[in-house]
């Protein structure tokens, strides 16, 4: 009988685990609220249509309090993957790491190697740097070769009510709410974009992206 | 006057850093060379929305966000078909399909490679009624359209009380140029 309820009791928990927790937030146990944990990944047309915009947030459910304290670590390379051969083998990298207040950016350009270690392609022909924004001043946006560039907090653009689908699935509710309420309002995440001409990327059809986070 | 001698004092100890680091390194004084040197190893790695958060079992997380794309399939395919029969009633019976036309084994075959397809060519959307993945814009609702791709069936009238947080926009106005995203709270 209590080994059952043992049994169950891990059941319970593996399910609460299996979904702890939307976009990307603290998705896995290695990661979760670390200062390489992605929180979501955007690519999308540029409001100049001839361009592709990029977006990785990490640390997420940051409070404003916790927001005017948050950095960049410097041993974090967040390095966006693009595929446009159609293998899912990157074949151009954007890499963006943080120095001394700095985002530095490298890239669109070959990787020395796929997979999952990177060395920084400082020779890149691409690159462009950025002052982090600082928490309670305007967004400090800089350009280069066609790029822009940002890196700082801002509001987290993910919206789901997380809590009712964490209720639904722990078998405390059986369906959502309407009007639903936004888990993740109110709460930061820190952000970099960058703005690539897609011309820099591929002529035409369809790539495949992702976004990933390396420690030094 | 206390306020003077503090001031004094800071520039005393200022004028001593500054003639510190001046002898240092007379050539280097206020050059700052970035150290971009070594390897990163991958710690996690994310394309579609919700992915590795739903359809990946527990104890297979870490692993899943260092398989590169190209190897995900054939490691994680079939946990991942488990998982969404095991949570969604619309795949129960031989044939069922999502509104994509997609049975459990196509649709996962599709999601366990965990990249973001973007159109180069013109509008970019998780799914907008008419393009489907040719990007993510900031304002896709992003978790509807996946849940009723898992539990709304073959024209998203199943299970309608899953199939929607009824959760459609931010909580703050995105911006129509760069960076996009809304300030911070």
């Amino acid at each position: 009988m209590k080994k059952f309820k043992n049994v169950l009791g891990i059941g319970i928990l593996a399910l609460a685990v299996f979904f702890v927790v939307a976009a990307d937030h603290i998705d896995a146990p290695d990661v979760q609220g670390g200062t390489s944990d992605i929180t979501d990944f955007y690519a999308f047309q540029g409001e100049n249509t001839e361009n592709l915009v990029f977006v990785a947030n990490v640390q997420g459910l940051l409070s404003p309090s916790a927001t005017a304290t948050a950095s960049f670590d410097e041993n974090v390379l967040i390095e966006f993957n693009i595929d446009n051969t159609g293998d899912n083998v990157e074949d151009l990298v954007i890499q963006a790491i943080a120095r001394q207040g700095k985002m530095y950016f490298f890239g669109p350009s070959a990787p020395t190697s796929t997979g999952i270690n990177s060395t920084i392609l400082t020779n890149a022909s691409a690159t462009g740097v950025v002052d982090i924004s600082l928490y309670g001043s305007s967004a400090i946006v800089a350009s280069n070769n066609g790029m822009s560039f940002f890196a700082g907090p801002r509001d987290d653009p993910f919206f789901m009510d997380f809590a009712q689908y964490s209720a639904i699935i722990g078998g405390n509710a059986s369906s959502f709410n309407d009007p639903g309420s936004d888990t993740f309002a109110g709460s930061n995440v820190m952000s970099v974009v960058v703005e690539v001409p897609k011309s820099m990327i591929g002529s035409s059809g369809t790539i495949n992206t992702w976004v990933e986070t390396k420690r030094k | 006057m206390k306020n003077i001698k503090i001031l004094t004092m800071l520039l005393a100890v200022s004028m001593i850093s500054f003639n510190c680091s001046n002898n240092d390194d007379n050539n280097d004084f206020m050059a700052y060379e970035p150290d971009f040197s070594g390897t990163y190893v991958q710690q996690d790695q994310m394309g579609r929305p919700a992915v590795n958060t739903v359809f990946v079992s527990a104890s297979s997380k870490d692993m899943f966000n260092i398989t590169p794309p190209s190897q995900q399939n054939a490691a994680f395919q079939s946990m991942f078909e488990a998982n969404l029969t095991a949570l969604s009633p619309a795949y129960a019976n031989e044939g069922d399909t999502n509104a994509l036309g997609l049975d459990a084994a196509t649709f996962t075959g599709l999601l366990a490679t965990d990249v973001l397809n973007v159109s180069l060519d013109g509008k970019t959307t998780i799914y907008d009624g008419e393009n489907v993945l040719t990007g993510r814009a900031l304002a896709d609702d992003v978790i509807t359209v996946e849940l009723l791709l898992i539990f709304g069936g073959e024209d998203f009238s199943e299970n309608p009380g899953l199939s929607n947080d009824n959760v459609d926009g931010n909580d703050k106005p995105f911006l129509t140029s760069f960076p996009y995203l809304a300030s911070p709270w």
